[in-house]
């Protein structure tokens, strides 16, 4: 992979509206793309065959008759579409590589032509009229190269005037593949080791409180006072579930330390659990409802062990997709949690409530040498909501960001909100054998934020998804960026944070310690 | 003779258009949505949907937002073709409903908006490369059969008039199980034929995005799975996963 080492290999466009114009059509370019397979026993562990099964074919056929009886959307997705075009220049991966098959609806069509091949009338008796073909090891081949380059972000179901939505068509495509006994190594591994261990790092809680007691420390050398991280500490109110990249990655912990501090202003009783001390739940990424289920489960007993009143989701994109708009599903009903609040609740909401409520002692100027942007992420912009008004996924960060930061500035409108890019590794794709794809994939965004950099002198960027962050802090260095260029909202919120007792002079040190952190 | 031949086939073409498109709109009702998965800008009422659903209807509000030029073709065909059909009313009334008449002049003109869009949509799918990759000759015989009923039913208004009352006491009578008999200009035969292939393959092909679009989760659905649970049927059906934390394993 020598050339990802050369900046200019990957030059953003000049220009924010190169961004909309149409790449040009390299076929292939991304052919020979394919991500690690997964290990028999990692498959075993999520209920799929360990390796590809000798009456495959079958299966898989059988599987895809199975997903249109129970699934609405992939049937109706697989049958309206009309080739209008509409999603084909939305994606960002197609506007990073211009490979076609990257284009939304060239990836539906590689499932879509071998449904139609077996489950209907033109299909079966008119293949070369629709464009359908067989189910062959080829096939499969393609499917497992281009449904791994597809992060699942939405952004062409927005476009679509008719919804569908290609994430749906690459997890069903996921699971067919799962089914048959060809898993990714990046995603099934996880949740593999999540079922052992409760997060996805594989931590075990003896090394998850070791971390919080560091962390803790430094919460202490910063501020001069007490904040806790409390872990399983029975009869909390909150409970809160967080990526567990919060415990290990840069910028990711400084966001730990923002929902620590504003819980330790708020005055509230919080804990985490070792047994669900992740947020993230990669059980979507694969389309596997049952795995989602049981990763879900996991919350529910932690949070009826622990006997909390309260669940709250910290900064993670996907995690917060499916805690939003699946969890009552697969975990719920959560009748033994307190009905006054939103079940689960983003730390967004918290900390924007706290901010409504006076609640927290703010020094803007603290973060007087950022100049902020903010990147929405796929999964908390197209696939969940916040607060108590309709676009509040949107206006929620951004609130606390402007209420902890003195200079924000957006993106262009057609890269933010509903319309945002993302990042280029979410969906399971954050995975070093992808990284060619990830650095391509970042582009749009990349090019978005070199606009807003030139326009209006904007060095940083926040974020509040796990993925999103991890991805930047890898990709922003081939774009001319340094890698502490992409922030968590609630490190902004940390460093603007004032608590009780807290003595002037330390204040004074907080930004230096933190920079100190980043190294 | 020929008469006849269009009666059973026009029967036919209606019988599979209306069982056909029945039956798939059974299923895709049938089949339940797992998960909620609404996409953004996604309403939280019932109502808020229904008020999305008019707005992608009858503005193709998503569409207008992520290629304007499709939009405008496909706004041509498709509300030139609403006029054009609502036109075509008066050839099955009697008497004509006085609104059918007051739309007639614009639902003549109608057709050249429709003509206009489908050709749009036949030159992107051909000039525009990404396009082109995406279509199979389905897609361009879908456009070519729409061409051909409109422009066979523009040349009978417009280059070779044809005996129009005939055709209506062919339907007319058609409406009542009797043949009557069917003026046999050219006109009248392939325009008659083409629409009667259309009607056959309407429940087999992606002209099914017509109902489709009514059942797609992600913009049908309200956002509220935070207030109510939403479980489909099936899922009901899950065996229970095992309560309680179990004992660590010794581990590291």
């Amino acid at each position: 992979m020598a050339p990802l080492d050369k900046k200019e290999e990957y030059g953003a466009f000049d220009n924010v509206d190169e961004v909309f114009k149409i790449p040009t059509l390299e076929c292939g370019a991304m052919a020979d793309t394919h991500t690690f397979e997964a290990a028999p026993e990692h498959n075993e562990a999520l209920h799929f065959p360990g390796e590809l099964l000798d009456n495959w074919q079958e299966v898989a056929i059988a599987k895809m008759g199975e997903l249109a009886k129970t699934n609405r959307a992939f049937q109706v997705y697989l049958d309206a579409c009309v080739k209008c075009g509409a999603c084909t220049d939305k994606c960002h991966y197609f506007i990073g590589t211009g490979d076609p098959k990257n284009m939304p609806v060239a990836r539906q069509d590689l499932l879509r032509s071998v449904y139609r091949r077996y489950y209907t009338f033109a299909g079966k008796y008119f293949p070369w009229l629709v464009g359908a073909r067989d189910l062959t090891k080829e096939v499969l081949d393609e499917w497992y190269t281009y449904y791994h380059q597809c992060s699942q972000c939405r952004r062409c179901s927005v476009a679509c005037p008719y919804g569908i939505d290609t994430a749906e068509i690459s997890m069903a495509a996921r699971e067919i593949m799962d089914s048959v006994g060809v898993g990714q190594k990046y995603c099934n591994e996880i949740i593999a080791k999540l079922k052992k261990t409760g997060n996805n790092l594989g931590l075990n809680p003896k090394a998850l409180r070791a971390t919080l007691e560091d962390l803790e420390e430094d919460l202490e050398d910063e501020t001069g006072i007490e904040v806790k991280l409390p872990l399983d500490v029975k009869g909390a109110d909150i409970l809160l579930i967080t990526p567990s990249a919060d415990f290990f990655a840069e910028p990711h912990i400084d966001g730990l330390l923002g929902y620590a501090k504003v819980f330790h202003a708020a005055g509230v009783s919080w804990t985490m659990s070792s047994y669900a001390s992740e947020a993230a739940n990669f059980g979507m990424f694969i389309g596997s409802y049952e795995n989602m289920r049981e990763v879900s489960w996991r919350i529910r007993q932690a949070a009826k062990d622990l006997g909390v009143k309260r669940i709250i989701f910290g900064e993670c994109g996907h995690a917060w997709r499916v805690g939003y708009s699946f969890l009552n599903t697969l975990a719920g009903p959560f009748d033994f949690l307190d009905q006054n609040y939103p079940i689960p609740q983003h730390i967004m909401e918290f900390t924007s409530d706290a901010i409504d409520d006076g609640i927290l002692k703010i020094d803007k100027s603290k973060n007087d040498e950022f100049i902020m942007t903010y990147h929405d992420s796929c999964n908390v912009a197209r696939g969940s909501a916040m607060g108590r008004k309709e676009g509040g996924q949107f206006d929620l960060p951004r609130k606390v960001l402007k209420a902890v930061c003195n200079h924000f500035y957006d993106m262009d409108q057609d890269t933010i909100r509903e319309n945002t890019f993302c990042c280029g590794g979410g969906g399971g794709l954050l995975t070093d054998d992808l990284m060619d794809l990830r650095i391509k994939g970042a582009k749009p965004r990349m090019t978005a934020l070199q606009q807003v950099t030139t326009d209006h002198g904007v060095n940083k960027m926040a974020a509040i998804c796990a993925i999103c962050k991890t991805q930047f802090s890898k990709v922003m260095p081939k774009y001319g960026y340094e890698m502490d260029d992409i922030m968590s909202v609630h490190q902004l919120v940390a460093n603007a944070v004032i608590l009780d007792g807290q003595d002037a002079e330390e204040e004074q040190e907080a930004p230096e310690a933190a920079a100190e952190e980043e190294k | 003779m020929l008469s006849t031949l269009y009666a059973v086939l026009f029967y036919v073409a209606t019988i599979i258009l209306v069982v056909g498109t029945g039956m798939k709109v059974a299923r895709y009702a049938r089949t339940p949505a797992p998960l909620k998965i609404p996409v953004s800008p996604a309403p939280r009422t019932k109502r808020g949907v229904w008020f999305r659903m008019f707005r992608e209807v009858a503005f193709f509000q998503s569409l207008f937002k992520s290629n304007r030029w499709i939009w405008i073709f496909a706004v041509l065909f498709h509300f030139g073709m609403l006029l054009v059909l609502l036109r075509h009313l008066r050839y099955f009334t009697q008497p004509v409903w006085w609104w059918v008449d007051l739309i007639q002049p614009i639902g003549v003109y109608a057709s050249f908006a429709m003509l206009a869009g489908l050709g749009g949509l036949l030159l992107r799918r051909i000039v525009v490369p990404r396009i082109r990759y995406i279509s199979n000759p389905s897609d361009y015989l879908m456009l070519a059969l729409f061409l051909g009923i409109v422009l066979s039913g523009m040349s009978m208004k417009f280059l070779m008039p044809v005996d129009i009352l005939g055709v209506k006491q062919f339907f007319l009578g058609l409406m009542r199980f009797q043949i009557n008999e069917l003026p046999t200009q050219p006109g009248v035969l392939i325009h008659l034929a083409l629409v009667a292939t259309l009607m056959i393959i309407f429940p087999i092909s992606k002209l099914l995005h017509a109902p489709g679009v009514f059942f797609a989760p992600s913009r049908t659905q309200v956002d509220n799975a935070r207030k109510f649970r939403h479980l489909s049927a099936w899922a009901k059906q899950l065996p229970p996963l095992p309560e309680g934390i179990p004992e660590p394993e010794e581990g590291k």
